[in-house]
């Protein structure tokens, strides 16, 4: 860490009482510190001052010199010699105060007890502490047509609206979706859209959380409850790895909505609209309550737990057994796996990575991200980002809007190594390198990076052989840091939690010897196996060809696995244990299914890409046990225990492991793989996973689906003018097989590439294609 | 006695005054010749010595703005007019330009000179066509004679200048606003600091100038600091344009001595219309509190009307006889106000949507003595607590009009209406009433 | 109607004007309305892709200036000053005169498409109270009469001729070109001054 950096500090008198605050700091938030609260509509502290309500108007004078009239509190910094007079010390500025109140009020309907703010409304509190109780007002009320919608998620009543300019202001200088706007004038003024582009917005759901009053209100809260019959729970983020705090709001039992919280280091106080609208998954009729066996007929049968544990006993005995975990698992359940397969099941075939991978990317992560450090920090202080393999906005929303910020704030160069330019960076403003896919290491290879800037790596750089080698080899030469950023929230902390064949838990080599025998140690066992474990990928392939026997499948979709036919393959020949939430293609093919807990249903914690833990608490009672209790019954039953009984012992076992302070694993550098040549029509897949689409925690979102992007296929002016085609005609892209039919949108590509979104709506490339990435289609007119 | 004094208006009798012959007929030009010869600072010193403040109602020195700008910061500088008249009762920018726009033009080559401005643009109004196909026309001219450009007069220096026209929207009069608009933004008025000075347009070191005030300066630079300091009043240096509008034997333009008085024009013009007394009128526009018979001897430079009780403004005098009913004068003004107000901050724009419906219901003898304390009262909460000078203009003739004509709005009141015949006051009247 | 390739030549020298694209939104603006006679959806949508914004932020500005129309307007757009002097002075009393002579409310539009009426704000012409404006030209010292005959002559095609301004009345849309900063060849045209503006003169002359 850097020294403390030395702060100017201005003295000020506010209401008679001296703070001492950095320079800069702004007047209002001066005397939030000495607790006086100042009325305000407008100023938001993560948003430019504006100055537009007027309500927090106070007297100043400046060594004294007052101001002639009372001064807007959110847009004057302190300065040395200020005198402050707020509300309670200035009649003044009481008046002036009650006099906006007043005039805001005068246009304000009077519908609180109707108006989903109602009890949490910024407008009604203040209209209590700095109003009257009485209105002068005997006129007649603007009033508009209501509610629009703005988009299918968020609704506008512009009649309560107060015109502060905050959700504008988000959407243009946070989001940098332009997509509400005020129009019109003066009294007229109002906030909007344009009628052919509603606010479709990853973030639009933070307009709803900071208008303070109920203008703007999301389609799936509206009219559902009163803030006061809510009881809410801190929380993190299930859908990423951006590690955003949560706050979910719980009626009897059943989560009505959940927020950003605020967390200055990591999401300041926004989340995305995925993080904020999909959570219905938990309430879904696929939820599965009981345990299921697989009857002699062949059917999946309701069964007790002991039932259940018994057949699951019977069905491993003996067979070679492999684990495959999803990346969605917090860290407890991850040790909880990694655990296991080590204890119960004595193998190291154990992989998070239900995904395309590869071994340049297990070397990677024990080699370089393990024991990487890097911070949201870094993109705040970087001389210059490069994106490698991934996509901010679409794959992390959070780390966009941290690079934007630096962005917007000063000019931060971001510079992406990608197929095709996205939204996401011309928003950055990013320099695009445009390369075919498969040609990413050469591009990074040549990147100009010093000890300042940050190389941010996505979960998709495994897909581009040698592109995680080049990427280390930059590192090297420049000093730069490196950030890896996968996908989905569990993957960093399944790492740390070793739930992978090459690692052990904290860091540990499988094929260090000292480390096994630290683990075994702590662990009470007399030793570990020692082999480094199959990966994902060779897992699939040995179950099919019958070396391995038995799988153990926590939250794991088959169809997000590369190659998803050798996957169902596999899960139909040998004996399935299925770890679960919800009915799921693995589910139907297991021979054995324990029911788990959702997220809000436990406590335990994610890790970040930062490697920051992320805990949280049960938001939701339930009955449902986490897989780590499953784990730690089945490894009972198995007379192997993991001495796992709570997320509390195993979040104290894990912590009280450590990092492994021994060598770690040298990376050994993948070469790229050759050009490929193309026929006519032919190009090269990329395609990556939009925020929104039909990924199955969004499953009946129909609101937030509602403001998904349009499923295209991209491909270069050159190539539309080959195959004769302009925006929007259909356009056929298929391989051996299957194809994908979508209207084609003309934009910046690589000539050799086609693009398509992985799992959107009539687009699972995974599923009808058999490949996402990097593999020869063909283009053709439809 | 003061005598009028025609500089800028001097030639506007000739039929091709609007042309570039025309203004070089009597030594167009010449002056940004000669001002191009000297230091730029010298060019501001010149300025401020003359004495010149802004005429477009705030009355700054305008040399002193001119020194704001940060010299030897390797950033554009830019020059923008504010063509932009919209406050009622002004109109003596439209009328100059429409006569003379290369005053204007020389004016432009001068300041931007001075300020280190190679980019100067014209924001003029949208609603006067002619106004901006002169405009352009001179623009054109002047660069096909060498005058505009990136080598004026053969010297080197380099000044582009762009007319930009507006689409309807008395705020951009606002310098802020009108920075925002000429960006391409709603045209709401900028937080300050940072001023134009140091972050202005494209947040570069901006001058915004009225156009009269940088029309002034060819003939400063012609002339002399001395000789326009020896015009006007201590404080209130050189001529200016004043406009005489409304009930009076014959409207115009007057170039006249700062301090001059409106019983010395009205003297001079035919006095106010035959078989009529001056009831009220505005000094600067109607965002200056109205003043009565008892004013008619106020100097009208800044500090004499700031004595009085108002603001010099833009010097445009709305004279209104005894046939014209104050309540409806100033209900109208407060609507021009509330359709103009641009809705960021709430004090004007909610207020002025009020203050018309409490003026609404006082001029069809609606509204009751307490809505006269109400209307007093909610303009305090408008009044200084605005973003803007908007919010505090709407005040002025509903503060003003109640000071002086208490008994009216009663009248009102007790009347249950309005005793005023509308059109006793119109021009068609007083025509029959002649015939 | 479609913009055609010389209208897309012509919008890009209007953005070249400006050291920042943006700032041509007005003008482009106003050459959308010398095409399609108002603000049409066509429009928005070509001047957000001409300068690189979104589709709100154009529909932000040009909805926050009045002299851009979200629905047509007439052939002849004749607007009455009714702020505080002119209204006194007459113009009241004009604007009712064409509202009942039209047959047609504030922001109307006669049935023939020919004349739409519309009251103004002050239009720097208060020396010539009551004003009226067509197409944004002066019409000086106006009676109830004169501006029936206005908007008759518009309504036949021909207008009577500005009292400050081009020898013919030019239409809406060729009006708009002029604001969108196009010269159209008329500067010459009418009269240097009116006599109001030209008073003060006359007097200092007169006393010597």
């Amino acid at each position: 860490m850097t020294t403390a950096e030395l702060v100017d500090m201005v003295t000020v008198v506010i209401d008679g009482f001296e703070i001492s605050v950095p320079k800069g700091t702004l007047v209002i938030r001066a005397a939030e510190k000495l607790g006086i609260q100042i009325p305000r509509f407008c100023d938001h502290p993560l948003l430019d001052p504006v100055g537009a309500c007027r309500q927090c108007l106070v007297d100043i004078e400046i060594n004294g010199r007052a101001f002639p009239k009372p001064q807007a509190s959110c847009t004057i910094p302190v300065e040395p010699g200020m005198i402050v007079k707020t509300q309670l010390t200035s009649p003044v500025a009481e008046k002036a105060q009650r006099g906006v109140m007043e005039f805001l009020l005068i246009n304000h309907p009077l519908d609180c007890p109707v108006c989903d703010k109602g009890g949490e409304c910024p407008l009604q509190n203040q209209a209590m502490s700095t109003g009257q109780g009485e209105s002068r007002f005997e006129g007649v009320k603007r009033t508009f047509e209501k509610p629009i919608n703005i988009s299918s998620q968020v609704l506008l009543d512009r009649e309560r609206c107060i015109l502060c300019a905050r959700c504008t202001r988000f959407s243009d200088q946070i989001a940098s979706d332009p997509f509400i706007t005020l129009n019109e004038r003066g009294a007229l003024q109002q906030v909007g859209i344009y009628e052919k582009q509603p606010f479709e917005s990853y973030f639009s759901g933070n307009t709803v959380q900071i208008c303070p009053v109920g203008a703007l209100t999301g389609a799936s809260y509206r009219f559902r409850a009163r803030p006061f019959d809510l009881v809410s729970s801190p929380s993190a983020c299930e859908h990423c790895a951006s590690g955003c705090s949560l706050r979910t709001d719980v009626r009897r039992g059943k989560t009505l909505r959940r927020l950003a919280g605020e967390d200055a280091s990591v999401n300041e106080e926004w989340n995305c609209d995925k993080g904020r609208w999909a959570f219905k998954y938990i309430t879904s009729a696929e939820r599965l309550t009981h345990p299921l066996v697989r009857d002699s007929a062949g059917d999946l049968q309701e069964a007790s737990w002991p039932e259940a544990l018994a057949a699951a006993v019977a069905g491993l005995g003996g067979k070679q057994t492999a684990v495959l975990v999803g990346g969605r698992v917090t860290v407890e359940d991850a040790y909880g796996y990694s655990k296991f397969a080590r204890v119960a099941l004595k193998t190291n075939d154990i992989d998070f990575r239900n995904r395309a991978t590869s071994d340049e990317e297990r070397e990677f992560l024990a080699a370089v991200v393990i024991k990487s450090t890097p911070s949201y920090l870094d993109i705040d202080r970087a001389d210059s980002v490069l994106l490698v393999g991934f996509e901010p906005e679409e794959e992390s929303p959070i780390v966009f809007l941290r690079i934007h910020k630096q962005v917007r704030k000063r000019a931060l160069k971001v510079t992406a190594i990608a197929s095709k330019l996205s939204i996401g960076n011309e928003k950055l403003k990013s320099n695009f390198v445009c390369v075919a896919p498969g040609a990413e290491p050469a591009a990074i290879k040549v990147q100009e990076l010093t000890s300042k800037s940050i190389i941010l790596v996505g979960e998709r750089a495994s897909e581009s052989a040698g592109s995680l080698s080049a990427v280390v080899s930059l590192a090297k030469e420049s000093g730069a840091k490196i950030a890896w950023i996968p996908r989905r929230a569990g993957e960093r902390g399944a790492l740390s939690a070793g739930a992978i064949g090459n690692l052990l838990p904290g860091a540990r080599p499988v094929n260090d010897t000292e480390a096994r025998v630290d683990l075994a140690a702590a662990w009470g066992v007399d030793s570990l196996p020692s082999q480094s474990g199959l990966s994902s990928d060779e897992i699939v392939n040995a179950a099919n060809e019958g070396q391995i026997e038995a799988l153990i499948v926590g939250g794991v979709d088959p169809l997000d696995s590369a190659n998803s036919q050798q996957m169902l393959n596999a899960l139909k020949k040998a004996f399935v244990i299925s770890l679960e939430i919800s009915h799921s293609d693995v589910t139907q093919l297991a021979d054995v299914v324990f029911p788990v807990a959702a997220v809000v249903e436990k406590s335990g914690s994610f890790m970040n890409w930062e490697g920051r833990s992320r805990s949280f608490d049960l938001a939701v009672e339930s009955f449902q046990r986490s897989d780590l209790r499953i784990l730690s019954m089945l490894a009972d039953a198995l007379n192997a225990p993991i001495n796992l009984p709570t997320v509390k012992s195993a979040a104290k076992e894990f912590d009280s492991l450590g990092m492994w302070d021994g060598a770690g694993a040298e990376f050994t550098s993948a070469p790229p793989s050759g050009p490929i040549s193309l026929g006519n029509n032919e190009a090269i897949l990329t395609s990556w996973r939009r925020l929104l689409d039909e990924g199955s925690l969004q499953a009946g979102e129909e609101n937030l689906a509602g403001t998904a992007r349009k499923t295209v296929v991209v491909i270069s002016p050159t190539r539309a003018q080959a195959i004769g085609v302009v925006d929007g005609d259909q356009v056929s892209v298929s391989n051996a097989h299957g194809s994908v039919v979508l209207p084609v949108l003309v934009e910046s590509i690589h000539d050799d590439a086609v693009w398509l979104p992985r799992n959107s709506r009539g687009s699972h490339l995974l599923a009808t294609l058999g490949v996402a990435s990097g593999s020869v289609v063909t283009v053709v007119k439809e | 006695m003061t005598t009028l004094t025609p500089v800028l208006s001097e030639h506007w009798d000739e039929k091709d005054s609007f042309t570039i012959k025309g203004y070089k007929r009597h030594g167009g030009y010449a002056a940004a010749a000669k001002a191009l010869a000297m230091e730029p600072d010298a060019v501001i010193q010149l300025v401020k010595d003359s004495g010149l403040r802004g005429r477009g109602g705030a009355g700054f020195p305008t040399g002193m703005k001119w020194g704001f700008i940060p010299q030897g910061d390797n950033k554009d500088h830019y020059l923008v007019v504010n063509a932009d008249e919209s406050e009622p009762g002004t109109c003596k920018d439209m009328p100059l330009l429409l006569a003379n726009p290369h005053v204007l033009i020389e004016g432009v080559i001068i300041a931007s000179y001075a300020i280190r401005a190679k980019k100067a643009f014209i924001y003029v109004r949208g609603e006067v066509t002619h106004v901006v196909r002169r405009l352009n026309q001179a623009i054109e001219d002047a660069y096909k004679a060498g005058y505009l450009g990136k080598n004026i007069f053969g010297t080197g220096v380099e000044v582009d200048l762009v007319l930009h026209v507006g689409a309807g929207a008395y705020i951009c009069g606002e310098e802020t606003a009108l920075l925002d608009s000429l960006e391409g933004f709603r045209g709401q008025p900028r937080l300050r600091p940072p001023f134009p000075a140091i972050a202005g347009l494209y947040a570069r070191p901006t001058v915004v100038n009225n156009v009269e005030s940088i029309s002034s300066v060819p003939a400063i630079v012609a002339r002399g600091a001395e000789w326009f300091s020896s015009m006007g009043t201590e404080k209130s240096k050189g001529m200016t344009l004043y406009s005489l509008s409304g009930h009076v034997v014959r409207p115009g333009q007057f170039e006249a001595p700062l301090g001059i008085t409106l019983r010395e024009l009205l003297d001079m013009s035919g006095g106010v219309r035959e078989g009529h007394q001056l009831k009220f009128w505005t000094p600067g526009g109607s965002s200056t509190p109205i003043f009565t018979a008892d004013h008619l001897d106020t100097p009208l430079d800044y500090e004499g009307v700031a004595a009085a009780g108002s603001m010099l403004g833009t010097k445009a005098l709305q004279i209104f006889d005894e046939t014209t009913c104050v309540v409806r004068a100033v209900l109208r003004w407060s609507e021009f106000y509330k359709h103009e107000s641009c809705g960021k901050c709430t004090p004007c724009r909610e207020g002025t949507w009020w203050l018309v419906q409490l003026l609404r219901d006082l001029e069809n003898g609606k509204g009751t003595a307490a809505d006269l304390d109400k209307l007093l009262d909610l303009c305090e909460n408008i009044l200084g607590r605005a973003f803007c000078a908007l919010g505090d203009g709407a005040t002025s003739p509903i503060t003003s009009s109640i000071k002086y004509f208490r008994d009216e709005y009663i009248a009102h009141i007790t009347n249950g209406g309005c005793p005023f015949d509308p059109h006793a006051a119109t021009l068609f009247a007083s025509a029959k009433a002649g015939a | 109607m479609a913009f055609t390739d010389k209208n897309i030549e012509t919008m890009d020298s209007i953005i070249a004007r400006y050291p920042r694209p943006r700032s041509a939104i007005m003008p482009l603006l106003h050459y959308v309305q010398s095409i399609d006679g108002f603000v049409t959806a066509e429009g928005i949508e070509l001047v957000a892709k001409k300068l690189d914004l979104s589709t709100a932020e154009v529909t932000a500005v040009s909805t926050f200036y009045t002299q851009y129309k979200s629905k047509p307007v007439g052939e002849y757009h004749v607007g009455v000053c009714t702020n505080t002097l002119c209204a006194v002075m007459g113009g009241d009393a004009i604007f009712a005169a064409l509202k009942e002579h039209l047959d047609i409310e504030n922001d109307g539009v006669t049935a023939d498409g020919k004349v739409s009426l519309e009251h103004l704000e002050c239009n720097a012409a208060c020396d010539y109270a009551p004003v009226v404006m067509a197409n944004w030209e002066f019409y000086d010292n106006q009676t109830v009469q004169s501006a029936i005959a206005l908007v008759d002559g518009a309504r036949a095609g021909n207008p009577p001729a500005p009292t400050r301004g081009p020898n013919v009345l030019p239409t809406w849309k060729e009006n708009s070109a002029v604001l969108a900063g196009l010269n159209d060849g008329h500067a010459h045209e009418g009269v240097q001054a009116g006599a109001p503006t030209l008073l003060g003169l006359e007097i200092s002359k007169v006393k010597g």
